[in-house]
């Protein structure tokens, strides 16, 4: 039996949703105008969420800390969103999509949440359409569809490499429209630094005004947290400069327990760190890998060019380790299994931490598809590759273009160097099947809580979560709580919590600017972000993990000695913003270290090198740890775990193979 | 830190707030490497002011890949830096050479008023795209994605107008300060949708209206705004708009303002 | 105000009026470029004198007067307001621009090449307008017309004259260079077909009406007419 209470609706999983959505109690219209929701991050979650309740008639107050909603981090995802539609008559079904999810995060999420995911996948298309997001179409002028790593069907809708921005774009301009009208009151540059909790209740927010540094209070009857993930703990990641866990991790420290702290996906296809200075990773779709082949040499430190290699000499150790699936291995496995090659020497360029992904195959043939089209059937190799290359122009340009950019090399003559680098966090504040967190009125939605993709995340399944989490879910599942809530009137800002709550935001800035230490920010999360990716980034073994958390301890109390903090409290200051964030960050890594550590098994993107079969494959132990770890912070940074059990009752649970 | 060995002379736009005159200020920068980008430069630039105890430079800036749209520094003359199709953040330093000068300075529009040093204020562009940057559909009343089919060259061309990343470059360089291809892009992509045509002749005046209202300047078509966009946003779009604008104006009975 | 009428103040609007007159002087530099060529005719000005007297004398051609001066009037008006509105939504310059790299010289500075324009424009009319028109031409030619051909030839026996013509006349051939595409643009007639065209006959344009012009002045001071 579960410690925590996860409301997940009674009765057959595919009718869980339908019958929960039917039978969850409404809140009227002249209700609903008195109701005030707050919604923390404009992303895809965030945007879609203040849209959809500002829709039904809530009032919205809606915050980001960039410059305009439409910057949220959703829109630098490329490849595509997942839905179950059918449309390629390749025996795709609202089941396939849930057993691919859920066999993806290697049985570490929460099936009824899952398949009400893939439910909704197809309501996401149907709505994005009708907003003017332009999709790819077929010359048919009906919408194309990809395949994406860990599946066998192709359900992946993509506009170019900019997906995420066609998307996000679109819950965007839902969310202006509010915006315009008057229903939602947009807050940009304006950070969340704290909950408000009135008798055990989220009741509001404090947050700073970037621009002038005043603290603010909001009350809310709700609070929604859409803010993205953690990934920056480790300093370089694929996420953008100003993705934090602040939000989060404030709401932890207020009552919410995180989930899964550890499950961090390490993204195969990213661009190798070329330098100390380097301040963020840039990742190379995974749709490349539709196209592009993955090999090392096969002798070791090689030091010929990658096209003076023979094809006999080339390793394609995905094709070989595993021929069903190929380069097409959901993403921690190949991430793995590259970080495999390169400690055992096989690694290339001059860091010799990369492996390339070769386009010269794929381009050859389709040249010689094209040539045929033109009614050339015996092409020459020439001939093709420069054909080919039109091909694959027109499918990855812009990532081609990308890739020159950022390494000087052109990926049309030479094979691209690629090397896993952190790209999302699938743990975040634990949520019930309602997506609240354990403070009553507290929501997370998408990147932010934990709850749909188990142990390791498929391509193009962000997206699909973020928008079903804000468009189809918390529409609904609010009204279980806001319908209590009804006789609730705003409290006024002048109530004591949060006069205490905006204390504490007060002081913890004054003491940040009391150090006047000698070593900025940055060197301190640059220190963490080392510790973390060493120890608790691909491969994790207790001994590492323990060190590791004493490490984070010794910097955490260095930081809080002699960090510097320029400037001034009232004002613009990204550094004061930086430091706040990364001090959250501090706590963050040792709670994943210690959720790393007391998870002995391997699964998905938590790999324990102690934890592994004979053919260096995970190792889960489903009798011990068929859970979801959900941590209570305690004062004084300590952290208690409880564990909600994870029945699989639709699904045969088995070792994940793509062999 | 740095392992590189090209050294600048950068001249820096520093301005305290808004009120504040600002000025240009001379920083020097040595062993840099060809391999950062422009704004890890930037970086390396700060932690020295840091560990000097002044205030590091403030830059708008997120995603570091080109998309978000944050990044916006009048590069020595040109937004976004000497190079085409590209962002701020994705400039790299071999695009320079050793014993440069680089003047950097902020967007500059009246509708863009200056927050910090090269931090500015775009709020306008979000305005513009509430007043009618949308399809009016509330969520859960679509139909089926398949139902209306749309030829490929209409996607696509709505896409290449899509793929606008409200940076403001077009602004930045348009000698009126005018935003007629950022309006025009939004214009243009739901145009040539079916979606859009429903509220198209109403979403072109109340967009038109609103960014004449924030104070924009007005197109005389130097084309330097489809040159210098990061995305490539084409003119062709503001034709569009045009054409729509007097269609709406002169053809419809229907009066919005 | 009507939806139409308030129009014309919106940014577009603005822009849409300075097309249309734009276009409208366009054709009329055709028009006038064709008379004036009159003077290449080797028949000492009579032909020319019989054209000019036919755009004097022609009720239809004095009406249109009429309409070309309010062309060039709103032209000029609503292209000063825009400078001054342009000027006002950049209130701060930039230190360094390097509008170059981005734009043609011209294109940013149709404000300058059109005020030497309508220099020479003040110019020009008091050299023959005002003269026939008002003041009255002293000599009649042999079919008994005004000998407005005398008039020039005198005029331009001034070579300061001869200078403010042909540089007014390079300023113009800038200032269509970009006018003519612009134009087009500005009235929503962009497409992938017919906008190379427009832009290959706007180049010719731009060069061959103002170097017909500009030869006029040259040709009577060099003693070829």
């Amino acid at each position: 039996m579960s410690e925590i209470n996860s409301h997940i609706p009674e009765g057959e999983l595919a009718q869980k949703w339908t019958k929960y959505r039917s039978s969850v109690p409404l809140v009227n219209p002249a209700n609903k105008r008195s109701l005030e929701i707050i919604v923390i991050g404009s992303g895809l979650a965030g945007a879609s969420a203040a849209a959809s309740l500002a829709e039904m008639g809530y009032k919205v107050k809606c915050f980001c800390f960039q410059d305009s909603p439409r910057r949220a981090h959703s829109i630098a995802a490329q490849g595509g969103i997942n839905a179950a539609k059918n449309y390629q008559n390749d025996g795709d079904s609202v089941y396939r999509l849930f057993y691919d999810t859920i066999k993806g995060g290697d049985y570490r999420s929460r099936e009824a949440n899952v398949y009400r995911l893939a439910e909704v996948s197809a309501n996401i298309i149907d709505q994005c359409v009708a907003q003017g997001v332009p999709l790819a179409r077929e010359y048919g002028g009906l919408l194309d569809n990809r395949s994406f790593g860990g599946v066998q069907v192709q359900r992946t809708f993509y506009a170019a490499g900019q997906t995420g921005q066609q998307l996000l774009l679109g819950a965007y301009s839902a969310l202006e429209r509010q915006i315009g009208m008057g229903k939602v009151e947009m807050y940009a540059r304006h950070e969340m630094l704290d909950v408000v909790v009135i008798d055990g209740k989220a009741r509001g927010i404090i947050a700073r005004n970037l621009i002038t540094g005043e603290l603010e209070r909001y009350f809310g009857h709700a609070v929604l947290l859409c803010s993205g993930g953690y990934g920056n703990v480790f300093y370089l990641s694929t996420n953008a400069m100003g993705s934090n866990v602040t939000a989060a991790w404030k709401a932890h420290k207020k009552g919410a327990f995180f989930g899964n702290p550890c499950y961090t996906q390490i993204h195969p296809t990213c661009i190798p760190v070329s330098g100390d200075h380097q301040s963020k990773l840039t990742l190379m779709s995974e749709s490349l890998r539709n196209d592009g082949r993955i090999w090392v040499p096969k002798q070791k430190n090689d030091p010929r060019k990658p096209t003076d290699i023979p094809e006999e000499e080339r390793d394609y150790y995905l094709e070989r380790r595993y021929p069903a699936f190929g380069n097409l291995v959901p993403r921690d496995v190949a991430s793995r299994a590259a970080k495999e090659r390169c400690d055992a020497g096989y690694g290339v360029g001059a860091s010799k931490l990369a492996v390339y992904l070769d386009f010269t195959a794929n381009t050859e043939r389709y040249g010689r598809i094209e040539a045929t089209k033109q009614g050339n059937h015996n092409p020459d190799k020439e001939t093709c590759m420069r054909l080919g290359r039109e091909v694959i122009k027109e499918k990855y340009g812009n990532l081609f273009d990308m890739y020159k950019q950022i390494t000087g090399e052109d990926p049309y003559e030479t094979p691209m160097r690629i090397y896993p680098a952190v790209h999302y966090t699938m743990g975040g504040l634990w949520v019930d099947y309602n997506l609240m967190t354990t403070v009553p009125g507290l929501y997370a939605l998408g990147e932010a809580n934990f709850s749909d993709h188990g142990a390791n995340r498929l391509g193009a399944s962000a997206l699909m979560q973020g928008l079903a989490d804000g468009y189809f879910v918390i529409p609904y599942t609010i009204g279980a709580y806001l319908s209590k809530e009804i006789s609730t009137k705003p409290i006024p800002t002048s109530h004591p919590a949060f006069e205490e709550a905006e204390n504490n935001v007060r002081n913890t800035i004054k003491k940040l600017f009391e150090i006047k230490g000698t070593k900025s920010v940055d060197h301190f999360h640059k220190a963490l972000g080392k510790i973390m990716w060493d120890k608790c980034g691909m491969a994790r073994n207790a001994q590492g993990l323990q060190e590791a958390i004493q490490e984070i301890r010794a910097l955490r109390e260095e930081f809080w000695k002699d960090v510097r903090v320029t400037g001034d409290a009232n004002e613009f200051n990204p550094e004061l913003e930086k430091a706040g964030r990364v001090a959250d960050f501090l706590e963050l890594g040792e709670l994943m270290c210690i959720d790393a550590l007391h998870r002995n098994e391997s699964c998905g993107g938590h790999f324990r090198e102690e934890y592994q079969t004979e053919e260096g494959e995970a190792l889960r132990d489903d009798e011990h740890f068929s859970y979801v770890a959900a941590w209570e912070y305690q004062p004084g940074t300590s952290f208690t775990l409880h564990k909600e059990d994870l029945n699989f009752e639709n699904i045969k649970v088995a070792q994940r193979s793509y062999k | 830190m740095s392992t590189g060995n090209m050294n600048l002379t950068l001249k820096v736009w520093r301005q305290k707030n808004s009120k504040d005159q600002g000025r240009l200020v001379d920083y020097k920068v040595s062993d840099i490497s060809p391999d950062m980008s422009f704004l890890e430069m930037f970086d390396v630039l700060n932690e020295q002011l840091i560990s000097k105890g002044e205030e590091p430079i403030v830059f708008d800036h997120d995603c570091r890949e080109g998309i978000c749209g944050m990044c916006s520094m009048f590069i020595n003359g040109r937004p976004h830096g000497p190079k085409q199709g590209i962002t701020t953040c994705q400039l790299h330093m071999r695009s320079f050479k050793d014993g440069d000068t680089i003047v950097v300075e902020p967007w500059r529009a009246q509708a863009f008023p200056v927050i910090k040093d090269l931090s500015v204020d775009r709020s306008s562009f979000d305005r513009i795209i509430a007043a009618g940057g949308f399809i009016s559909v509330n969520t859960g009343s679509a139909q089926d994605a398949n139902n209306i089919p749309i030829p490929k060259q209409d996607a696509d061309a709505a896409f290449e107008a899509a793929a606008c990343i409200g940076c403001g470059a077009c602004v930045a360089t348009c000698k009126n300060a005018s935003a007629m291809l950022f309006v025009s892009a939004k214009i243009s992509q739901l145009a040539h949708l079916p979606q859009g045509q429903p509220e198209r002749y109403r979403r072109v005046q109340s967009m038109v209206a609103q960014m004449d209202a924030e104070g924009f300047g007005n197109c005389t078509n130097t084309g330097a705004c489809e040159a210098e966009c990061p995305k490539g946003i084409s003119l062709e779009n503001i034709a569009l708009m045009n054409r729509d604008y007097y269609s709406a104006k002169f053809l419809k009975e229907e009066e919005i303002h | 105000m009507s939806n139409s009428g308030k129009a014309f103040s919106s940014s577009i609007g603005k822009k849409l009026v300075m097309g249309i007159t734009g276009l409208f002087l366009i054709l009329y530099l055709i028009i006038h470029c064709f008379l004036n060529s009159l003077i290449f005719v080797n028949d000492g000005g009579l032909t020319f004198n019989e054209g000019a007297h036919f755009m004097a004398t022609n009720w239809l051609i004095r009406a249109m007067e009429v309409v070309l001066f309010l062309g060039f009037i709103v032209h000029i008006v609503q292209s000063a307001r825009l400078t001054i509105e342009n000027r006002a939504a950049r209130p701060v310059k930039y230190a360094y621009n390097d509008g170059n790299a981005n734009s043609k010289w011209y294109s940013r500075s149709m404000g300058l090449l059109g005020t030497i324009l309508l220099i020479f424009l003040i110019v020009h009319l008091s050299n023959f307008w005002v003269v026939s028109r008002f003041t009255g031409i002293p000599t009649t030619d042999a079919n008994g017309h005004d000998d407005l051909y005398a008039v020039m030839k005198l005029t331009f026996q001034n070579v300061w004259i001869v200078i403010l013509y042909v540089l007014a006349m390079v300023s113009l051939a800038y200032h269509l260079l970009h006018g003519f595409p612009s134009a087009f643009q500005t009235m929503g007639w962009n497409h992938k077909k017919y906008t190379p065209i427009i832009k290959k006959v706007g180049f010719w344009y731009s060069i061959i009406i103002p170097l017909i012009f500009a030869l006029m002045p040259i040709a009577v001071y060099a003693g070829l007419i």
